[in-house]
C-alpha cells in the first residue's frame, strides 16, 4: 500500500483519436495527466515530452522482449516501458470448420476458400447472416495494420529500410487484389467502416467464419456470456501463398511519464508496478493481454488460461513493425495515405494497380519533404 | 444636422456601449483568425511549437512537393462540402417551408406539436450522429431491418461503408436534424404576415398554390434568404456529422475534416493552417456571392 490514488482518465477506443487527444494535451504542456498509455508508434512522436524512465527500472527492462524496449527508446532515452504486446492473429470456429471437413488455413487463398465454403453451406441450412471473413476496414490506423499484414506476408513492404517507397511491387499489389477479391462475397460490406469492437461484435454473436484480431478478444470469446464459447480457435495469419510467410502486426501499448507531471517519481512507481510481472500475469490470465515479459510465455498458469500463447511466441517476438522508425514524424501521414488508398482499392474504386501507384506519388510527395 | 451636439453625443455613447463588444469579437474572433492566417504561411508543426519559418505561399503551391492547390484529397475534400452544402440546404429549405406553412395554420395541440418538431434540433449532434450510426449499421440497424421487413431491399446495405451512400446517407441525417430549425424561422417570417391579404385571395378566388408563390414566397422571401445563409455557412464549415459517423474516409471528408486532420493527425500546423485560410476565403466568397446574386441586404427588406 502506498496511499496514493490513481484516477483513471476514459480516452477514444480509436488509436487515431487516442493521439490526437494526448498531443493537444502534450503541446499545451498540461500536467493533468501523469501517465499516459502509448502506442508502439507513437514514442518517436510523442517522445520529447516524456521523460526518461532509465532511473526508476533498476534493469526491469532487459526481462522484456528487445524489440520492444528498443522501440521506446529515442536518443538513449528509454520513454516508455512496455505493458502488453499484441500482433494480429486469426480466430476460427473450430465447430464449423470441423463440420465442414476443413483444415485450419495456412494461407489467404485457403482461408478465402474454407470461408466461401462454409459461408455458402450455412446459408442453405437457413442461416442467411453468416459471413466468410471480418476484419477492421474503416479508414483508420487499424487498416493500415490488416493490409501491412497482408502485404508483409506476400514479402512487400510499405517503405523499405532506407526509406525508399516501394508499395507498388508485385507483391503488394498481389495481397491487395487477394484482399480486395474476398470484398466481393465472403465480407460483410459494413466491414469498411467497421473497427476492431464491430468486427468483434460480428463474430462473437457468431456471424462469421474467421477473425483477425488483436488477442484480447480471446479472453472475451471464451467469456460465460459468449454464444461462440468453446468454439474458437487462434492461430498466427495466414501466409500470402504457399511461398509467404506467417505474419501479424506489431502493436502494443506502453507507459510513459508525462515531463509535466507533478509528481514523477509517484506516476514512475506506478509505471512500474503495472509493468511488473505479477501484474502482467494477472493481466494475461483475466484479459489475455500479451505479456512483454518473456518469461510469462513459459508460464503453466498463464497457458492454461491462453493456451495459443505458447504456440504463437514466435509471431509475437518477429511481428512486423510500422514504418513508424523510418518516416518519423510522418509516418500518420503515410499511414493515412496508404489506408485510403487500401480503402478505396477493397470497396473497388480502384484496381489495385492504380491505387497502389497512385499511392507511391503520394507518398513519393510525403518524402520529398523530408522524413 | 451633422454638427450637432446632440448627434455627436450620441455617437459617442454609441461607441462606448459597442466598445466591449467589439473588444470581445476581436478577442474571440479577430485574434484566432489571425494566427491562423499567419501560420497558414509558415512551416510550425505541433511537436515543436516555438520554433517555425516564414515560408510564403509555400503551402499553397510550389514546384517540390505540390502543395494546397494540387492535393488530391483537398480538391476531394471541397467537393464533399460543396455536394453536401447544396443538397442539404435545397432539402432542409423545401421541407422547412413545407413545414412551417403545416404549423402555420390553427390546430388543436398545435403549440406541442410545434416545439416536438424542435427536438432533433435539441439533441447535441454528436449524439444524432452516433445514434443514426446504429441506425444505419450494416448487420444490427434499424433502418435495414425495416427496409428488409417492407421489402425495399432485399439485402442488408452498409449505408456507411460505401463512398456512394455515405454521403448521402449524412445528408438524410443533417436534413433530419437541421429541417425543424428552418421550419421555425420560416414560422416567424409567416407570422409577421398581414393577414387581410390573404382574406382579399380567398374572396377572389385565387388557387391556394397561387397565393403561396405570388403573395407568400415574396413576402417571406428576405427571411428565407438570411435563413439559407445561415444554413449555408454551417453547412460549409460541417465536421461533427462527418467526423462522428465515419472519422477520417475520403469519401465523407469535408474542408474542416481535411484542416483538422492535417492540424491534429499530422501536427502539420502549418499546412493545415493553409488549408483552414482556404475554407475561410471559400466561405467569405461564396457568401458575397449569394448575397449578391440573392439581393439580400441582412439589414432587412429586399434591393
Amino acid at each position: 500500500m502506498t496511499g496514493n490514488t490513481v484516477k483513471v482518465v476514459s480516452t477514444p477506443n480509436s488509436s487515431s483519436e487516442r493521439l490526437a487527444l494526448y498531443q493537444q494535451i502534450l503541446a499545451a504542456g498540461a500536467g493533468d495527466i501523469d501517465v499516459l498509455q502509448v502506442d508502439v508508434v507513437w514514442p518517436g512522436i510523442l517522445g520529447t515530452h516524456f521523460i526518461d524512465l532509465k532511473p526508476y527500472t533498476q534493469g526491469a527492462q532487459d526481462d522484456h522482449f528487445q524489440a520492444i524496449v528498443e522501440n521506446n527508446t529515442v536518443d538513449g532515452e528509454l520513454k516508455a516501458m512496455p505493458w502488453f504486446t499484441d500482433a494480429g492473429v486469426l480466430f476460427y470456429r473450430k465447430d464449423l470448420l470441423e463440420k465442414y471437413d476443413r483444415a485450419v488455413p495456412t494461407t489467404w487463398e485457403e482461408m478465402a476458400e474454407t470461408a466461401r465454403i462454409v459461408q455458402k453451406g450455412e446459408r442453405e441450412a437457413g442461416d442467411d447472416d453468416l459471413w466468410g471473413y471480418v476484419f477492421q476496414a474503416r479508414a483508420y490506423e487499424g487498416l493500415t495494420c490488416n493490409a501491412l499484414e497482408w502485404i508483409d506476408s506476400y514479402g512487400g513492404e510499405i517503405v523499405d529500410a532506407k526509406g525508399d517507397v516501394v508499395v507498388d511491387s508485385p507483391e503488394v499489389i498481389d495481397a491487395v487484389t487477394e484482399a480486395a477479391s474476398w470484398m466481393k462475397d465472403m465480407v460483410p460490406p459494413g466491414v469498411l467502416n467497421y473497427t476492431e469492437e464491430e468486427s468483434r461484435g460480428v463474430f462473437q454473436s457468431g456471424n462469421a467464419v474467421f477473425m483477425r484480431n488483436w488477442p484480447y478478444a480471446w479472453a472475451l470469446a471464451q467469456s460465460d456470456d459468449s454464444p461462440i464459447k468453446g468454439k474458437v480457435g487462434v492461430v498466427a495469419l495466414p501466409k500470402g501463398g504457399a511461398e509467404g510467410k506467417h505474419t501479424g502486426v506489431l502493436g502494443g501499448w506502453n507507459l510513459a511519464v508525462s515531463k509535466y507531471s507533478a509528481h514523477p517519481e509517484i506516476a514512475a512507481d506506478l509505471v512500474m508496478f503495472l509493468t511488473s510481472p505479477e501484474e502482467q500475469k494477472r493481466r494475461a490470465i483475466e484479459g489475455s493481454y500479451n505479456p512483454t515479459i518473456t518469461d510469462l510465455y513459459q508460464d503453466e498458469e498463464v497457458l492454461a488460461a491462453v493456451p495459443f500463447f505458447g504456440d504463437l511466441y514466435d509471431t509475437f517476438e518477429n511481428a512486423v513493425a510500422r514504418p513508424s522508425g523510418v518516416t518519423g514524424e510522418k509516418y500518420n501521414r503515410v499511414s493515412a495515405a496508404f489506408w485510403g488508398k487500401v480503402h478505396a482499392a477493397l470497396e473497388g474504386n480502384e484496381d489495385p494497380e492504380t491505387a497502389m501507384s497512385d499511392l507511391a506519388d503520394e507518398l513519393g510527395a510525403v518524402k520529398r519533404r523530408g522524413w | 444636422m451633422q454638427g450637432s451636439e446632440l448627434t455627436r453625443a450620441k455617437v459617442r455613447s454609441a461607441l462606448v456601449f459597442l466598445a466591449p463588444m467589439l473588444l470581445a469579437l476581436a478577442l474571440a474572433a479577430g485574434w484566432p483568425l489571425g494566427r491562423t492566417l499567419w501560420f497558414a504561411f509558415t512551416d510550425a508543426t505541433l511537436t515543436d511549437t516555438g520554433s517555425y519559418a516564414f515560408v510564403g505561399f509555400e503551402n499553397f503551391w510550389n514546384p517540390d512537393w505540390g502543395g494546397l492547390l494540387e492535393d488530391a484529397n483537398w480538391w476531394t475534400a471541397v467537393g464533399n462540402t460543396l455536394y453536401f452544402t447544396v443538397l442539404s440546404v435545397t432539402l432542409e429549405t423545401i421541407l422547412g417551408v413545407g413545414i412551417a406553412l403545416a404549423l402555420d395554420v390553427p390546430f388543436r395541440g398545435r403549440a406541442i406539436v410545434r416545439a416536438a418538431v424542435l427536438i432533433p434540433w435539441a439533441i447535441p449532434t454528436i449524439v444524432s450522429a452516433k445514434m443514426w450510426g446504429w441506425m444505419l449499421h450494416d448487420q444490427f440497424g434499424l433502418i435495414n431491418d425495416l427496409g428488409m421487413k417492407l421489402g425495399l431491399i432485399d439485402q442488408p446495405v452498409a449505408w456507411m461503408a460505401s463512398s456512394a451512400t455515405a454521403l448521402t446517407a449524412i445528408v438524410a441525417v443533417d436534413v433530419w436534424k437541421t429541417t425543424p430549425f428552418m421550419a421555425l424561422l420560416v414560422l416567424a417570417a409567416l407570422q409577421m404576415l398581414p393577414r387581410d391579404i390573404y382574406e382579399a385571395a380567398r374572396i377572389d378566388g385565387i388557387h391556394p398554390v397561387r397565393v403561396f408563390f405570388r403573395v407568400t414566397l415574396p413576402l417571406i422571401r428576405p427571411a428565407l434568404m438570411v435563413a439559407v445563409i445561415f444554413r449555408g455557412l454551417d453547412a460549409l464549415r460541417a465536421f461533427d456529422l462527418m467526423y462522428a459517423m465515419t472519422g477520417n474516409n475520403e469519401s465523407t471528408m469535408t474542408m474542416s475534416v481535411f484542416a483538422r486532420q492535417q492540424l491534429v493527425d499530422f501536427q502539420d500546423v502549418g499546412y493545415g493552417s493553409a488549408a483552414a485560410a482556404l475554407l475561410f476565403v471559400m466561405v467569405a466568397v461564396l457568401t458575397a456571392a449569394v448575397l449578391t446574386l440573392g439581393r439580400v441586404r441582412l439589414t432587412g427588406g429586399v434591393r
